[in-house]
């Protein structure tokens, strides 16, 4: 019961072995081939940038972790909640289901543009647009989840007399917290992109640090920015799955011995 | 006397588009305060479907359903304990949480559910998979927890769907003996689904004898053995004689040719 590992050395192995050998090769290949470092940096050039640049950018990367954090969070919860109030409501679902679609189909671009239009330069309209983009992949995986509850478990509830509610709290909703992960994860990566994005209307941010620095030529400092931005989307990857693995334990240990 | 059970008349036909399934037809019986009815009959005869009936799952289309002298509205749930004919136990709680959380639906404050869990499941040998989940467990060990919230349900009518019905022979000999034993101590009404004649003989004050679909009571069979009972029943010419009734009685009539 002890042998429970986030992080296990056999799994981990194989990507950290092509990725060293990837960097390995593109530090040769620059090298030999004389590419500029404004065309392509070297990792060893990308690495200088780095610790030369350190102090302003971990000012703009927590600037940018703590909206994507913000925005995930919130549009997070308003979509759990919308798809808890959808599945309730037999009405409200058969009335904006198919309104939730229309969200989603107007470009990132042009909503960042219109919430600066109505809320102005401050934080509020990069919230929103997290928001948003957050909201939508969490609502339908929870919904699928909530509606896929076993029948058979359905069945037995009703038949031992558990109200609406007692159903809800205690089959239909920790039944989807699997499914509630995966909208999670999807969320997780949006979020990142678009706060990236949106933050080419901001003052501070990965963003809009990535952007002055491509306005400046500055490749190398462009590539730290790539490298910042990886790094916090796996961060926040990594923290989902962890607290995945420690919500639904029952399946994680069952899979472990199924695999064995 | 008061009855635990009556079901009057009891009609019920499901309609799909344009086509029409009669599953019972003017069924009528009833189980005493106190006594164990057995209720036998081909499967696909709508022996499950009168136990969704009486636990308020579906819609009668005729007749009266009475637990404990008191007609049930249509759809009145909450009225019997129930163990389903699969052991539909939740993969995310624990045995224990399983049990508690039937208790908890039944009404019964939360702690003396914990208590009452706990030591249950202690005398019936199972303290040690207390904390498991249930996929743990062998489909007997389930069995057992899904008969023992049945059993700590407090509603006076215990209403138990082919319990055995999925375990090997020999499990289901020694499931047999253990709910025999468990039952004698207090006595709850009881009605009971199988299709082993054996189970129903052992089992049973009366056993009822069902048609194929649409269902009828085509025999009533009280059975005499005193109690408490055991496996010298097997050898007793009585139960062998009742056995031979009750087989002749589910024998379709085209294939009674030769003997008799
Ligand atoms: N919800 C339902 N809708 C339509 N038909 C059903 C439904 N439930 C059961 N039936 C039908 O009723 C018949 C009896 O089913 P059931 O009560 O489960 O039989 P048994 O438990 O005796 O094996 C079957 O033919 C089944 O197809
Ligand atoms: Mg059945």
């Amino acid at each position: 019961m002890g042998n429970r590992r986030w992080f296990s050395l056999r799994k981990a192995g194989p990507p950290v072995v092509v990725l060293a050998s990837l960097i390995v090769i593109w530090q040769a290949a620059v090298r030999l081939m004389g590419v500029e470092e404004y065309i392509l940096p070297s990792p060893l050039d990308i690495a200088r940038e780095f610790v030369s640049v350190a102090p302003r950018l971990f000012e703009h990367a927590s600037a940018t972790l703590g909206i994507t954090l913000l925005g995930f969070a919130a549009g997070s919860a308003a979509g759990l909640l919308l798809a808890a109030l959808l599945h309730l409501v037999p009405w409200v679902k058969a009335g904006f289901y198919p309104l939730l679609v229309l969200t989603q189909n107007v470009p990132v671009f042009v909503l960042i543009n219109l919430f600066v239009i109505w809320f102005g330069f401050g934080m509020l309209p990069r919230l929103l647009l997290l928001m948003l983009v957050c909201f939508f992949p969490v609502a339908v995986a929870m919904l699928t989840g909530l509606t896929q509850a076993d029948p058979k478990l359905v069945n037995y509830m009703k038949m031992i007399g558990a109200t609406k509610g007692q159903l809800f709290w205690r089959l239909e909703l920790p039944g989807s917290i699997s499914y509630l992960f995966s909208g999670l994860k999807i969320a997780a990566s949006y979020s990142v992109i678009s706060a990236i994005y949106a933050e080419s209307t901001a003052d501070k941010g990965l963003g809009k640090f990535i952007q002055l620095a491509s306005n400046g030529w500055q490749t190398s400092r462009v590539f730290v920015g790539i490298v910042t931005i990886i790094a916090i989307s796996l961060l926040l990857f990594g923290l989902i799955t962890a607290a995945e693995r420690m919500m639904i334990r029952w399946r994680v240990r069952s899979e472990e011995e199924a695999g064995r | 006397m008061t009855h635990a059970l009556d079901v009057v008349g009891v009609s019920k036909t499901f309609a799909s588009g344009r086509t029409s399934k009669a599953v019972l037809d003017d069924v009528s019986f009833h189980v005493k305060e106190g006594e164990f009815v057995s209720l036998i009959g081909p499967s696909g005869s709508g022996k499950s479907t009168l136990f969704h009936l009486i636990g308020g799952l579906e819609k009668a289309n005729a007749g009266e359903i009475r637990i404990g002298s008191r007609r049930i509205a249509p759809l009145e749930r909450g009225l019997i304990s129930y163990m389903p004919q699969h052991a539909s136990l939740l993969p995310w709680l624990s045995v224990a949480g399983n049990i508690e959380m039937a208790l908890e639906i039944a009404g019964i404050d939360r702690m003396e559910a914990r208590q009452s869990a706990r030591q249950w499941l202690a005398r019936i040998g199972l303290e040690r998979d207390a904390d498991s989940y249930p996929h743990a467990l062998s489909g007997g060990m389930q069995q057992r927890v899904s008969f023992l919230r049945a059993l700590l349900s407090p509603q006076p009518l215990m209403c138990l769907d082919e319990p055995f019905g999925s375990l090997d022979a020999l499990t289901r000999q020694h499931m047999q003996t253990w709910l025999l034993s468990l039952w004698e101590e207090d006595r709850r009404s009881v009605l009971f689904i199988t299709h082993s004649i054996e189970e129903a003989l052992l089992l049973s004050d009366r056993i009822l004898v069902l048609s194929t679909a649409p269902a009828k009571v085509i025999r009533e069979i009280m059975v005499p053995f005193p109690r408490p009972r055991g496996e010298q029943l097997w050898s007793d010419p009585v139960f062998n004689e009742l056995k031979r009734e009750i087989y002749s009685l589910l024998t379709p009539a085209e294939s009674k040719g030769g003997h008799s």
